[in-house]
């Protein structure tokens, strides 16, 4: 029996490092010193995640639950602060602290001399312990303070430069947006607290028992599936799907290690977490995974299209982020909750290089351009090119990690992408439609991606002349976490790789505590396939992605005119995938302006008129009559008493003459 | 032989009087006199209806009638030198100050 009694230090150092830099940051002043107090709190969190994570390899009992304190105890509900061990949050636990950890290194030197530093610091360290809530939380409540934990630093960080417009746009789009997913998340949990109760007896919000009884529901039954959907439109807001996705490209307001950490490696994955860790219930209503798989498939495609046309790099990296999201969305869609995982996991090593990556592009820009005196936007890549002779760490990183993205085989996108591609066309749940969806869309990517890193890296150098000299690599405090996640992005894959490449896919087996008897239950798993179809099936990847490298190779290397030609000749599309297919502007006009006149209507018309015109009303008619009284409140004493005398006489004659 | 109705009468007759007075006058004084006089035409009639009827409760009235009015007296005529000195006039017209 291993013991796992500090599993609550784990989110309790970001908390405690988010406290002091917040409240105690304004005296501390010294740079060194708060970057040094938020990275060490997640460093901290990271070592006994690191601990218990092989405790857990060496343990037999693989699901671990830890009760703190109870919270809510009214009746039937009672909840507790508890937390859930299990193989799934133990590698979720890994990622997010450890890329975390790595981010908040970077930030040391990315942020250095900016306005509110500590306040940035505060955030970030707010931001892990929410994440960390998220995972460890053993019931759905806890997980929803985590949920709209993480959504709150999200607002905060995408707002850190609030005095620009753009940015507290970003934000409050983000925010908004984020709410529209929560109340599926919180109606769907309600429906389940309510029906596992009423028509079961079983009053619980606790993950392991909703595991344990969600059968009672009946497989494929119209609540159940109601359920599932509404929490996947929970998912969809966070994860930035369709149709919610619209705020994550906006989020690249925020500073670029947030966007790093938030919105590529671990916020936006809370939404395949949550369907993973509630997989019993998913399972149960085959309908959703198959809404699931197809959104995933469609965003993937869909986000992927866009950026092609996008010229910010931050941008691109936005859109291939909620690309690969729907990826991982297409995977557990089709059952595959390993490969589901598997990616995210890749994904969070590979894509927080690349944003880190192109933040330190982006900085070495900025500082350039502002020596130089010009004011061309350091985050549009046709201001850039060449720039691996200056910064040429910065570069194969970038390379590696890009290589990983495109499904290079032998790098970490490749095992987890095949292994998706794999289960799309080969699973119970799958389809060959869902799977040529994917895999044009892994061609997408390769293509994008290697656009995005000739036009960066490769080529002439586009800036003005001034800045070139200027231009310079990061220092080691940004090249260390880049170097590590480089390496990561190459090496992390081998945790999975199949049993077809004479593999032990370990992954597999570390998970199925979690995912195996889900699998069984309910016949998930893959058809019988030959081998050499299931090697046809690698061969079609590794050559779709190659001919989407092979083809920016020669578009924007070998032949830089080609591009402009392509897009004369195909005006309309390139205008219209350039701007985001006017999602932004259909989404305005359907719900955000009706919803705007809405409450105009209800500020000038309901409010001033009805509401006020009521309660003045009523002050006019008092006004009214009171004006008629006042003419007999005279103030001449006569005028009074001929009056009483006047009722007397009548009083008098009333009762003489009756 | 002077029966009760003479009494009735008379005290009917004296508080129509005062009663006219005060509607009608604007001095102060006169009208603070009508109202004594109404005052005493109700004793009047207390007593007289008291003797004919044999009951001594309308006289016990008519004392706390007289000592209501004193009191009375006491207080309106302090009220009305006070209002003398500041305006110089007992007329009740010019006892407006409460009005906008």
């Amino acid at each position: 029996m291993h013991s796992y009694d500090y599993l609550w230090l784990i989110p309790l150092f970001p908390l405690l490092g988010a406290l002091i830099n917040g409240l105690l940051g304004k005296k501390i002043k010294n740079e060194t010193v708060i970057g040094a107090i938020g990275t060490l709190a997640i460093a901290s969190s990271f070592v006994i995640s690191v601990i218990y994570f092989f405790r857990l390899l060496g343990d037999s009992q693989k699901v671990h639950e830890q009760v703190i304190a109870s919270w809510i105890s009214v009746g039937t509900l009672q909840v507790d602060w508890g937390f859930l061990f299990d193989p799934l949050s133990a590698l979720m636990l890994l990622v997010v602290t450890g890329v975390g950890s790595l981010i908040h290194l970077y930030s040391i030197g990315y942020m250095h001399g900016e306005e509110g530093y500590y306040r940035y610091f505060s955030y970030l360290n707010l931001f892990c312990f929410s994440m960390l809530m998220l995972v460890l939380g053993n019931n759905a409540l806890v997980m929803f303070i985590g949920w709209e934990g993480v959504g709150l630093c999200s607002y905060l960080l995408i707002g850190y430069y609030f005095h620009k417009k753009s940015a507290g746009d970003a934000a409050k789009k983000a925010f908004v947006v984020n709410r529209v997913g929560d109340f599926g998340f919180l109606l769907g949990l309600f429906l389940l607290f309510w029906t596992l109760g009423s028509a079961h007896g079983v009053w619980t919000v606790n993950f392991v028992e909703i595991q344990a009884n969600a059968h009672l529901l009946g497989a494929g039954g119209a609540i159940v599936t109601a359920i599932t959907l509404l929490f996947f439109l929970g998912a969809t807001g966070k994860s930035a799907q369709i149709p919610l996705y619209t705020w994550l490209p906006d989020a690249m307001e925020g500073p670029t290690p947030v966007s790093a950490l938030i919105h590529a490696a671990t916020m936006v994955t809370a939404g395949v977490y949550m369907i993973a860790r509630m997989n019993g219930l998913f399972a149960m209503a085959p309908d959703t995974m198959m809404v699931i798989a197809i959104v995933g498939a469609a965003t993937a495609i869909f986000a992927a299209s866009i950026g092609l046309a996008q010229n910010d790099i931050k941008r691109v990296l936005a859109y291939s982020t909620v690309s690969q999201l729907g990826f991982m969305f297409l995977a557990v869609g089709v059952g595959a909750f390993t490969a589901g995982v598997f990616h995210l996991m890749t994904h969070a090593f590979f894509k927080a290089c690349l944003f880190l990556g192109s933040g330190s592009v982006i900085h070495a820009m900025h500082h350039a351009l502002h020596h130089a005196h010009v004011h061309d936007d350091p985050q549009d890549m046709r201001n850039m090119g060449g720039l691996r002779k200056h910064m040429p760490i910065t570069h194969i990183t970038f390379l590696v990690a890009t290589l990983a993205i495109a499904g290079v085989p032998l790098f970490s996108g490749f095992f987890s992408k095949d292994e998706i591609l794999h289960w799309a066309i080969g699973s119970t749940h799958g389809h060959w439609g869902l799977w040529l969806v994917a895999l044009f869309t892994a061609g997408l990517t390769a293509f994008y991606m290697f656009r995005l890193v000739f036009m960066t890296f490769y080529g002439q150098e586009r800036m003005v002349e001034k800045a070139k000299k200027h231009l310079h690599e990061s220092p080691a405090v940004i090249t260390i976490p880049l170097i590590v996640l480089a390496v990561l992005s190459v090496f992390g894959g081998y945790v999975g790789v199949p049993e077809l490449m004479w593999g032990a896919h370990r992954l597999e087996h570390f998970l199925d505590p979690v995912f195996g008897a889900t699998m069984a239950t309910y016949g998930i798993g893959m058809l019988p396939h030959s081998a050499a179809f299931e090697w046809g099936m690698v061969a079609a990847a590794v050559i779709v992605a190659t001919s989407g490298i092979l083809l920016a190779v020669f578009m924007y290397h070998m032949r830089p005119d080609l591009p402009g030609k392509v897009v004369a000749s195909f005006q309309g599309a390139y205008r219209t995938i350039h701007n985001k297919w006017y999602v932004d502007e259909i989404y305005d006009a359907l719900f955000v302006n009706p919803t705007k006149r809405l409450g105009t209507f209800l500020w000038k018309g309901f409010d001033v008129k009805g509401i006020d015109g009521i309660v003045n009303g009523l002050g006019k008619l008092v006004q009214l009559f009171s004006g008629a009284l006042r003419i007999t409140q005279s103030g001449l004493v006569h005028n009074y008493a001929l009056t009483m005398v006047l009722g007397m006489v009548v009083i008098v004659a009333f009762y003489v003459f009756r | 032989m002077l029966t009760v109705h003479h009494y009735l009468v008379l005290g009917a007759i004296l508080f129509t009087l005062g009663t006219i007075g005060v509607l009608t006058r604007r001095n102060a004084i006169v009208i603070f006199m009508c109202i004594e006089l109404m005052l005493n035409s109700v004793n009047l009639t207390f007593i007289a209806l008291s003797r004919h009827l044999g009951n001594l409760d309308g006289q016990i009235f008519v004392f706390f009638v007289m000592a209501v009015a004193a009191a009375e007296a006491a207080i309106g005529l302090a009220l009305m030198i006070t209002f003398f000195r500041n305006k110089e006039s007992v007329n009740v017209e010019d006892f407006n100050l409460l009005k906008s």
